[in-house]
Formats: C-alpha cells, sequence, structure tokens
C-alpha cells in the first residue's frame, strides 16, 4: 500500500527526541509526519499499533548471511526473513563470504539476490585486503562504487603493520570507513576463550585481554597517522573500551559497537563447554562486562550489534575447541536490549538509539530516524509481551544459541520496509 | 560448579561418570580411595581376579596414545573381569563432532557399559558424557590440558598409604601447570582432600597467575617452594616448550628447576617423591632422585590398578543400584 497510518503507538525516535503517544503517517515508502496527518492525508490503510512502540527499523552492523559459499549453514533469503522478524530492516555483512566480497561481482550477487528477497536492506562491507589475506589491499575505489559502505578484514588479521598503514591510508582517500577486528594473532594464537580463571579450570587457551588491547593501540595509532574513519567492532574488553574512549576525546574519527552478547554473558557462560557460548573475541569476565554496559551508558559505544553468525548443527558438535565460534543472534538483538533497559543499563530511548540511528550514522546509511522524508522502515514492539527462547521460534536456519530458555519481555508484532510490511507477528492476527 | 555434580553423580549422588575431580564431594574421593585399597590386595594375591564385572563390556577409546595409561586400565578391568575392547583412533578420522558421535553409537551398539576416553582435547570426555546413552559410564583417561582424575587420585592413594591422612601436609608441584591435566586434578584433589598447603614451582611462562583461584600458591623459587615439603610431585616437560618460548633451554630449566638430592634436602626427611611418567632424566629430575629412596614412582604405577579397578567398579556400580532401587 502507498500510504498508510500506523494508530496510537508510542513513537520512540531518538534522532529527533520524539517520545509520545502519536500516529505514524507514511506515503510513498518514505515517512510523512508523526502526529497530526497533513492536509488532505487519507491513509488507503490504517494499522492498531495501540501499546506498542513504534520506532525506526533496527539497523545491525554485523550478520553473516553465509551467501555466497557456505549455503550448507543458512542463505540469504532464511536470513533477511530472521532479520525482520527481529525487526531489523538494515544488515551489514562481512566480506568473509566464499569467495570473499573483494570484486564487484560478489556485491552485485549479494545485492542484487537480496533485493529479490524483499525483506531486510542488505549492505556489505568490502575486503579491506585481498582474499583478506592481510598482504595487498584490495580495489577499494570499485568496491565503494558497487555499493559497500565501507572496508574491512572481516575478523581475519592484517598481521604487517605497513599493510594496514597503506590500507588505512589508501581508504581515507577515498572517503571509505574503515572496519577493523582488533585481535592480535600472536596472542591470541590457538585461543578459544578469555584467558582467565575459567579457562585455566577448563584447560582451553585463553585469548587475553592484552591481544584486544594491543591491537587495538596499535590501530590507533595508524587510524590518527591516517586519519581514517575507523569502526572497531565487537569490543570486548573494560580496558579496550576506555581506550577507545580516550582516543575519541583526542578527536580521532572513531567509532565502536559491542555485540548483545557480551553485555549479558561471561566467561563463566562456558564454563560447562557449552559450545553455543563458544564465540569470538570471547566472552571475558564480569567486571569487562561491567565496564561495556558503563561504556554504554556514557554514550562511548555507537551501537550494539548481534554479530549474527548461523551455524549447521555440525560446527556446535565436539569437544570445545573444535567448535566453530558464533551466535545466530539476529532475532535476540531487541529482546536481549530491552532486557537493557529493564535492568537499568539504559533508557528506551538510549536503547532505540543505539539500534537504529547511531549504527546508520556509523554505516553512513539514511536509515535509523523517523524524520519526514527518511525511507519508511519501521518496527513495531510490544515492551510488555513476556516469552520464552525456543529453537522452534526461531527464523533464522541457525540454530545456536546459548539463550535458549530464557525469558524475554518485549515482542516484535510488524516490521516495515520502505513502507510495505515485511513481518508481522503471526500471534497478531489484527 | 554445580553442573558437574549433575553430570558425574546420580540423584543419590553416587560416581556415574569420572569426568574431573573438580565438583565431586570429598566423601567420594574417600569412597574412591577406600575401594582402591580393598583392590590393592587382589593385586598381591597368587589369582588376581574378581568376578566383579563379570559380563560387562569396557571400551578403551584412545584418541591419543599412551601405551602406559591404557594398558593399566585394560589390567585394571581384567582385574575384574570384564570383557575388554581397546580401540586406538587417529582423530584426523574423527575430526568431526558428528563422526565422534558416530563411533558412540556403533560401540553402544555392541552394549558396551563404559567407555574410558583418552583425547587431546580439552573437554571431549565431558561431550561424550553427555552424548552416551544413559546405561553407558564414561571415565576420563585424561582430556588435552583439563584434568586427568584417575592419575590424581592414584597420587593420592599412595600419599594417603604413606601418611595416613592429608591435614598436615604441604605439596609441591613442581613445572608445566600450564599444560598439565595431571597438575590440575593433583591440585582439586588435594585442595578437596584438605592438605594443609599446595606450592606450584616453575618459571611464570608455566605457572598461569589465575592457579591461586584454584587453591594452590605459586612459587618461583624450587628450593623455596621444597622448604619443609611432605611431598614433591614431578610434572614431565615436554620438548615442544622450546619452541613456544616458554623455556630457553632444558638445561636452564634442570639448573632452575630439576630435582636433586641437594635440594631435595631442603624437604622433609621423609618427603615422597612422585611422578606421572614418562620421566625425562637430566631435564625434571636427576637420576639419583628418581631411583633413589625417596622416589615412589613404581609404587604409583601398581597403586594405579587398583585406583582404576575402583573407579570402574564404583561408575557401574551406580547403574546397577539405580536399577535396583
Amino acid at each position: 500500500m502507498r500510504r498508510l497510518t500506523l494508530k496510537g503507538g508510542r513513537v520512540v525516535d531518538p534522532a529527533n527526541g520524539v517520545d509520545r503517544l502519536a500516529d505514524l503517517h507514511l506515503a510513498e515508502g518514505r515517512v510523512l509526519a508523526v502526529g497530526e496527518p497533513p492536509d488532505g492525508f487519507s491513509p488507503e490503510q490504517t494499522l492498531d499499533v495501540s501499546g506498542l512502540v513504534v520506532c525506526p527499523g533496527l539497523v545491525d552492523l554485523r550478520v553473516r548471511l553465509r551467501e555466497p559459499g557456505l549455503l550448507h549453514k543458512a542463505d540469504i533469503a532464511s536470513e533477511v526473513a530472521a532479520a525482520v522478524a527481529g525487526g531489523v530492516t538494515t544488515v551489514v555483512m562481512p566480506a568473509d563470504t566464499d569467495p570473499v566480497v573483494d570484486t564487484p561481482a560478489v556485491v552485485e550477487l549479494v545485492t542484487s539476490r537480496a533485493r529479490a528477497r524483499g525483506k531486510a536492506r542488505v549492505f556489505l562491507i568490502g575486503a579491506l585486503t585481498k582474499g583478506l589475506a592481510g598482504e595487498e589491499i584490495s580495489e577499494m575505489a570499485a568496491l565503494q562504487e558497487a555499493g559497500c559502505i565501507g572496508v574491512g578484514n572481516a575478523g581475519m588479521p592484517v598481521r604487517n603493520h605497513l599493510v594496514l598503514r597503506r590500507a588505512l591510508e589508501y581508504a581515507a582517500g577515498q572517503g571509505l570507513t574503515v572496519f577493523l577486528h582488533p585481535e592480535d594473532p600472536w596472542l591470541a594464537a590457538g585461543g578459544v576463550v578469555h584467558e582467565g580463571p575459567v579457562a585455566l579450570r577448563l584447560g582451553l587457551t585463553g585469548i587475553p585481554v592484552m591481544a584486544e588491547t594491543i591491537a587495538l593501540a596499535r590501530d590507533l595509532a595508524l587510524v590518527e597517522h591516517s586519519g581514517a574513519r575507523t569502526h572497531f567492532c565487537g569490543l570486548s574488553s573494560e580496558r579496550a573500551v576506555r581506550l577507545l574512549a580516550r582516543a575519541r576525546f583526542d578527536g580521532l574519527p572513531v567509532s565502536a559497537d559491542v555485540t548483545a552478547h557480551h553485555l549479558h554473558l561471561t566467561e563463566m557462560d562456558v564454563a560447562g563447554y557449552d559450545a553455543q557460548a563458544h564465540v569470538r573475541p570471547p566472552l571475558r569476565s564480569q567486571r569487562d562486562r561491567d565496564g561495556l554496559r558503563r561504556a554504554l551508558a556514557a554514550g562511548e559505544v555507537d551501537a550494539i550489534c548481534s554479530d549474527h553468525q548461523p551455524h549447521d548443527r555440525d560446527a556446535k558438535l565436539g569437544p570445545f575447541a573444535e567448535t566453530e565460534p558464533g551466535i545466530s543472534a539476529l532475532e535476540t538483538l531487541l529482546p536481549l536490549t530491552l532486557r537493557l533497559v529493564e535492568e537499568g543499563v539504559v533508557d528506551l530511548t538510549q536503547a532505540v538509539d543505539l539500534l537504529s540511528h547511531r549504527p546508520a550514522r556509523v554505516a553512513g546509511l539514511p536509515y535509523g530516524t523517523l524524520s519526514p522524508g527518511a525511507p519508511a522502515d519501521v518496527c513495531c514492539f510490544d515492551p510488555e509481551a513476556r516469552w520464552v527462547l525456543q529453537p522452534e521460534c526461531l527464523r533464522s536456519r541457525g540454530r545456536n544459541t546459548p539463550f535458549i530458555g530464557w525469558e524475554f519481555k518485549g515482542r516484535v508484532r510488524y516490521t516495515l520496509v520502505e513502507g510495505a510490511l515485511v513481518f508481522q507477528d503471526p500471534g497478531e492476527t489484527g | 560448579m554445580g553442573y558437574r555434580d549433575s553430570l558425574q553423580l546420580t540423584a543419590d549422588r553416587r560416581l556415574r561418570h569420572f569426568l574431573s575431580i573438580e565438583g565431586l564431594p570429598r566423601a567420594t574421593l574417600v569412597e574412591i580411595l577406600d575401594t582402591a585399597e580393598s583392590f590393592f590386595q587382589v593385586g598381591t594375591r597368587e589369582v588376581k581376579k574378581v568376578p566383579l564385572l563379570r559380563g560387562k563390556t569396557i571400551v578403551n577409546l584412545f584418541f591419543e596414545n599412551s601405551t602406559r595409561t591404557r594398558t593399566t586400565f585394560e589390567l585394571a578391568a581384567k582385574r575384574l573381569s570384564a570383557d575388554v575392547l581397546n580401540l586406538n583412533i587417529s582423530t584426523s578420522a574423527t575430526s568431526k563432532g558428528e563422526s565422534l558421535l558416530d563411533t558412540l553409537r556403533n560401540l553402544e551398539a555392541m552394549h558396551a557399559d563404559l567407555f574410558v576416553v583418552r583425547h587431546s582435547q580439552s573437554g571431549a570426555a565431558h561431550y561424550i558424557a553427555r552424548n552416551v546413552a544413559p546405561h553407558v559410564s564414561v571415565i576420563n583417561a585424561g582430556d588435552g590440558s583439563h584434568a586427568h582424575p584417575t592419575q590424581a587420585m592414584l597420587d593420592m592413594f599412595t600419599i594417603r598409604r604413606h601418611f595416613g591422612e592429608f591435614a598436615p601436609l604441604t605439596v609441591v608441584i613442581v613445572g608445566d601447570v600450564l599444560h598439565s591435566r595431571v597438575a590440575r586434578s593433583q591440585i582439586h584433589a588435594l585442595t578437596t582432600l584438605g592438605v594443609n598447603a599446595v606450592r606450584v614451582v616453575g618459571p611464570r611462562t608455566l605457572i598461569p597467575r589465575e592457579v591461586r583461584t584454584l587453591g594452590a600458591h605459586p612459587c618461583d623459587s624450587l628450593e623455596e617452594g621444597l622448604e619443609g615439603a611432605d611431598v614433591v610431585i614431578m610434572l614431565r616437560l615436554q620438548r615442544e616448550r622450546m619452541q613456544g618460548a616458554f623455556i630457553p633451554s632444558e638445561r636452564e630449566y634442570f639448573r632452575l628447576y630439576g630435582l636433586t638430592e641437594a635440594k631435595l634436602a631442603r624437604a622433609r626427611p621423609d618427603v615422597l617423591v612422585m611422578h606421572p611418567g614418562p620421566i625425562n632424566r637430566g631435564v625434571e629430575i636427576a637420576s639419583e632422585v628418581a631411583d633413589g629412596p625417596r622416589s615412589v614412582i613404581l609404587e604409583q604405577v601398581s597403586n594405579g590398578i587398583a585406583v582404576r579397578m575402583a573407579v570402574m567398579a564404583l561408575t557401574l556400580g551406580s547403574h546397577s543400584r539405580e536399577a535396583g532401587a
């Protein structure tokens, strides 16, 4: 439908400082107005959203769709459907598909397939180095022209400082945002869990916090030199967010996200060798988790992301170190963030901001806001609905999550992309 | 950590699996030692067999080679009159978890009652225990750097046979604690049984800072660590530790942390010298000490059979008693 009114909801739009009961009017795939309809506006359809929170569709900065190349785990169709079921209307995909996103052809393939699905919007981060090998810089300008919103090495190390220096200089010249995962490959070698008392007890090789802080310190020195706008992905330690806050204070063009699971889980969650809690960077100490929460509340973190990594069943079978890291997380991003609101870590406006407007700004995308004229990407959720996560609830093909059995408050009822209803909670037949 | 209790113990707190010392109550450890004591006598008789596990099938599932450990498990099973199947499986054949599960299902279909598992990955025995049929028990014969609980219990058995009690003892563990599953299990066993003190000695590259959280006191100098010790346990130094930049050379390691008669003089006169074997003579221990009067290294090997008999009898017994209840 071309003209739609969402009636009676609580509109939360942090970009415009809006949090009030109001109608939201959409036309031609764009936001027309919040509150009173413009003169002469008559909607073709009205959706009763009373009791629901109406906010910008969520923007998730790190989502693996597994296509091309890893279709045994998931595919674009399954994962964009999972995204909109979780209220996520824009996903950003790292370059580590097979083949790697280091040519315009792969960008074209993924974006055209995603467009054909017509669910969530899909944007790509191109490879920073050819084949993500960390040796030669990629054809960044070509990737940018093909639509990549930035470049990054998708968690693969760039060992050689000189290569990273050149890559940042080159990216800065093209006005590209660089996405980095700070982890020193030597200090992290062989590691699968946070280095600490739990790793010692389990006899698993640890990844020390200094693997993150040393890599981050190097990267920050190169950012300062090159001036490249840089986003740090998935900071996991208190020390790292402190380093980042200092760099930001010094005026460096940096931003960072944390994952929803690092804000809730700690090293203790792997204590039974639970492969579902095997993630990279590893779940760290309670002190680190609390440090991430404080940084979030202080506005020192720009986004919460899912770091969605759907896996096949086999990937999580076997002794812990032989299992693959990652959580199928798209559909728990909003519920885990709302839990932070319930626990008093952030308020609802901050939570929505961290899930929509601020990540959109990091990605340089015009979404994450309900400003008049903005694309009509909207998430409507019931903030009071309680539910328990069961594997069969998940639309993602990946059922790998440590949150099975968790009780959540807050459930997505409607998701709209460009004014079109792309998800409706089957429980809601209104 | 309650999850381990629930995995290893039945509802009435009998030993269903024996995977790690951590999480087991003192009473369970004492029960293992007391049971081992009764089996110890069997080994000294002309006929070394008891018919306790007749008709049971025990599978030695070794994903990592160890003739010594496998042999003592095999002997223990045979002395209990069980049927024994030895399987050495190269880890390349089970590189994926699914095929490891396939292996288990096949063996269960042959009506195995007990798996004795050795694996190079920490947590492998837990993983297997979590995935076996309800009537099957699992004994961990060493998993990665995590645990080697039967080795720790045979050490406790040896200590108790010599001293009779644990409370007054100061025990020193020397060497590569970072990579040692034996050391982890020993520390848990010693603290659970309530010794006076556990010291761990070695270069800081091999003694993790967090070892204090296990209740052990780190010590940089062997001389200092040996002061007044009742028991010294030497750990085997793997040759590959030089490559990882953990130590500069065997020569320097021996000079600092090798056990010699001269250093041993700082311990109590009736000190016990122990080693889980196999020994690197001249690397972690001088031959004069290994073969000397304070050494109980060979005694540990014989005690290992009695302790493994005890653990087999208790884990398999947990089912029959459950079924009978």
